[in-house]
């Protein structure tokens, strides 16, 4: 005869485990989506090997024109995402072709300064446009879920992570088997040889910026789905998209996604266990950890 | 000291002993608000300074500098409100333990080769990573933050930094001139010279027989050291603590901005780059304030705008330009 | 007397690739040896592993009787091995007086003390009226001639010169064939990484061949230059006629 205490215990542990597993399944269509931000950060500083200090202000920069999309035309941000991809591609490759072209020979300390003061520029700007108050997306199917057996997961991470997949895949078969891509890639490879062969290593950095952007400015969309927009959230979105590609390895592009969802996985783990105010600080103790021990991270290649 | 003095041009030392006086007598016709600008002036020039020791002498980028700020304020002002150490005391424990933080950073950093871009994050990281812990030290006020109380009683404590703008003003100047005395000597020494070949060519510099990882271990804890007293300075000057504030990388950056501008690797551009700063972020907010224009974030648009001119167009700074026009040089001949 | 440098048949591979193969060689105080091969023979990394910036795979070195291979490259320079870089480095943003008072703080640690003698081997290596300008404004032999300046200033037991000569005209390899040897005169040991032969042979006591990481040759200048060997090695085998 079963004691009613095992019985009582049984469901607590079931219960238990199903909640882990929706944390970190969570957790998992997260960190796809900040993989995929992570992304456009591996691509421009493994080729163009500039530091893009900027790199979470533009995804702001993307969740802000998701939102106005939204709030104006009405226009899912999953749907706004390529648009936005495209014209953020425009601006990468302007940007790069005009303004950072110039400092890719020159001290990395030069480089940085140069996008931190572009990263507080957009920031303030946009604080100065939409005020300091987050801005929340609510879209229709907002609070929309799935429930598959123990697993309750909303419809917003489950698209999110879908696109941001997508558009990886997409990323990778540029990079594999066009011209371009390819291209692209020996310049990442071997900069003197690539020039030597005649490639316009000028366009195609600005092209490599452009993508970067793209990518940013898609997760920017993706973002606003699952997070509400406010200027101050640059500074922590760079540092987590440097986490990822540091922890993923810098220069592979599976190594951003898988890192994005090692650490979307690991923030909500350590948000769940240790108190959600804490769960960054895990995030840094792994980068502290991994700059130290393994700084070519979990699938970079030998620097 | 004398040495230091006696090394320099007549024309140089003109200048400085003029620029000196006149801060040292403006207070008999400056108003509070000039005042308290100035005092700010000199805290960045100071915080700055020391950032640029490490930075523009030994090439070592930290952008997590805000750490030693924040460690020096909180132990200062810990032993302040819990046992009545005053801070010419405290002080010394706010350089211990920001110096052992700083050595911790440093060792890490040095000792696994991590560098460039990966140090600077190691940095961050660091100041983040503490910034979180402060927010859940209960001690130290947590998130809610750490008060020191007004005492009435208390005004004219001047050895415990109990007063008006006038006394943090000239503590404020001291501290700058002593930051540049500092800075003057330390870089004229045989480990200045150590940190320059360290940050020009590392591997050249061990073919000459520099222990650098000792050479850039000696950076970072007096670099942390020092900015850690201009911690102490900045909580008995406001009185209050957040660690969103103190430690957040907005802070960071900013105290870097002076040193960029000014210049980089010389003893008087951390000073020259605050006094072109400060003056205009403070004019600029005061100018819109008076046309009734309400935009929070002007003064920083302004901060990067700069940043980016300057980095573009004069990456070695303003000051070493100025001095060329005035006719002074820095380097002893 | 025991030998200034002993190497003990050191070898260093690179993933499958062998860059050294066993190679021994010794110098006493006083001698010049010169070290010459074709290009990719290992020369350098044999001097990497003397000066510490590469580690050994197997074998010794000793330097005045003692092992040295666990030592970094700056407590190897403060044990007496001074060493050039075969792409010069100088600090660019410094002055040429300031470089080498840089190498001369090594042993004098008052900076006075130490630009007196830095000024005095600039002197000694005809750069004393180019001591202002920054190292970045100055001409290759002028650089050359810094590097090994600067080299000197931390007065070195043992100097290693990785192709010193390359890239000078003849009247400049002269110049500064003079000046080592000079030095030489003054007691310093040299080891010499060379192409240019007119220096080799102006210079050498002793000559040692590499090729494909090994040793094929050692001997007097005239010796050398004249083993089929090392003919064979330069010039193919076509050139043996």
């Amino acid at each position: 005869m079963l004691h009613p205490g095992h019985e009582e215990s049984a469901r607590r542990t079931s219960m238990i485990w199903s909640i882990y597993v929706n944390v970190v399944v969570q957790g998992v269509l997260t960190g796809l989506v900040y993989g995929l931000m992570a992304l456009g950060l591996s691509v421009i500083f493994g080729v163009v090997r500039v530091v893009n200090f900027a790199h979470g202000e533009f995804a702001v920069v993307g969740m802000y024109a998701a939102f106005l999309l939204f709030r104006s035309l009405g226009l899912d941000p999953l749907v706004t995402m390529l648009p936005i991809a495209a014209a953020f591609f425009a601006i990468g490759f302007a940007l790069q072709a005009s303004l950072i072209n110039s400092f890719v020979g020159r001290a990395e300390h030069e480089q940085f300064i140069l996008l931190v003061g572009v990263g507080i520029v957009i920031a303030n700007v946009l604080l100065m446009t939409f005020g300091p108050d987050a801005r929340p997306a609510n879209l229709p199917y907002g609070f929309d879920s799935y429930l598959i057996g123990p697993l309750i997961v909303d419809k917003v991470r489950v698209y999110s992570a879908i696109a941001a997949v997508a558009i990886a895949a997409a990323l990778f078969a540029f990079f594999r088997w066009t011209a371009t891509g390819t291209a692209i890639r020996a310049c990442a490879d071997n900069l003197a040889g690539a020039a030597v062969v005649g490639l316009n290593v000028k366009r195609l950095y600005a092209i490599t910026f452009g993508i970067g952007l793209a990518c940013v400015g898609a997760a920017g969309a993706l973002m606003v789905t699952i997070a509400d927009a406010a200027p101050s959230l640059g500074p922590a979105y760079t540092l987590l998209a440097f986490i990822i590609v540091i922890v993923g390895g810098l220069g592979s592009m599976a190594g951003a996604l898988i890192g994005g969802i090692l650490i979307g996985v690991s923030e909500a783990l350590a948000g769940f266990i240790i108190e959600p105010s804490m769960k960054s600080m895990f995030s840094f103790a792994l980068l502290i950890a991994v700059l130290v021990l393994r700084p070519r991270g979990l699938m970079g290649r030998r620097a | 000291m004398i040495a230091l003095w006696r090394g320099l041009a007549p024309r140089t030392r003109a200048w400085l002993a003029g620029f000196l006086a006149l801060l040292v007598l403006t207070p008999l016709v400056a108003d509070r608000y000039l005042l308290s600008i100035l005092t700010l002036i000199f805290y960045f020039a100071y915080v700055g300074q020391a950032w640029n020791l490490m930075m523009g002498y030994a090439g070592q980028l930290s952008l997590g500098h805000a750490l030693y700020v924040g460690l020096g304020a909180y132990v200062a002002a810990l032993l302040w409100v819990y046992f009545g150490v005053g801070p010419w005391l405290g002080v010394f424990a706010a350089i211990v333990i920001a110096a052992a933080f700083g050595g911790a950073v440093g060792w890490l950093g040095f000792r696994f080769g991590v560098e460039g871009v990966y140090f600077a994050l190691l940095t961050i990281a660091a100041a983040e990573f503490t910034r979180i812990a402060f927010d859940h030290l209960a001690f130290a006020g947590g998130s809610g933050g750490l008060f020191i109380p007004y005492e009435e009683g208390r005004l004219g404590q001047w050895w415990n930094l109990r007063g008006g703008q006038l006394l943090f003003y000239y503590v404020a100047l001291a501290l700058a001139a002593g930051g540049v005395a500092l800075v003057a000597g330390l870089t004229r020494s045989r480990l200045g010279y150590q940190w320059l070949a360290v940050r020009e060519d590392e591997a050249a510099a061990r073919a000459l027989g520099i222990d650098a990882f000792r050479a850039k271990m000696a950076a970072v804890l007096v670099s942390s050291a020092m900015t850690a007293v201009g911690g102490v300075f900045y909580a008995f000057y406001y009185n209050n603590l957040f660690p969103a504030q103190i430690f957040d990388i907005g802070r960071s950056i900013e105290l870097i901005l002076g040193p960029i501008v000014g210049g980089l690797g010389t003893v008087f551009g951390p000073v020259v780059g605050a006094f072109i700063l400060t003056p205009l972020g403070e004019g600029l907010i005061a100018l819109t304030a008076r046309l009734g224009i309400d935009a929070p974030g002007m003064k920083a648009v302004f901060y990067g705008l700069t940043l980016i001119a300057i980095i573009y167009v004069r990456p070695s700074g303003v000051w070493p330009w100025l001095a060329r026009v005035i006719g002074v040089t820095e380097r002893v001949p | 007397m025991t030998a200034l440098l002993a190497v003990e048949r050191v070898s260093k591979h690179f993933r499958g690739l062998v860059a050294v193969d066993q190679v021994s060689l010794s110098v006493m105080p006083g001698d010049i040896l010169a070290v010459i091969g074709p290009n990719g023979a290992g020369k350098t990394t044999l001097f990497n592993m003397i000066a510490g910036v590469v580690a050994p795979d197997e074998g010794t070195i000793a330097f005045c009787g003692e092992r040295i291979e666990e030592l970094a490259p700056d407590e190897r320079c403060r044990r007496g091995v001074g060493r050039t870089f075969q792409n010069v480095r100088p600090f660019p943003a410094l002055t040429v007086e300031e470089n080498v008072v840089i190498g001369a703080l090594l042993r004098r640690p008052d900076v006075a003390a130490a630009r007196r003698h830095a000024l005095a081997v600039l002197d000694r290596l005809d750069l004393i009226e180019r001591r202002a300008l920054p190292a970045s404004a100055l001409t290759l032999p002028d650089r050359k001639r810094l590097e090994v300046a600067r080299a000197l200033a931390t007065e070195p037991k043992l100097l290693l010169l990785d192709e010193v000569m390359a890239g000078l005209r003849p009247t400049e390899t002269d110049r500064m064939v003079a000046i080592l040897a000079g030095l030489n005169r003054d007691g310093l040991t040299i080891v010499l990484i060379e192409h240019v032969m007119r220096a080799v042979m102006a210079l050498a006591h002793r000559v040692l061949v590499l090729h494909h990481g090994a040793r094929i040759a050692e001997g007097a200048p005239e010796t050398v230059v004249r083993d089929p060997a090392v003919i064979q090695s330069y010039l193919g085998a076509e050139a043996l006629g």
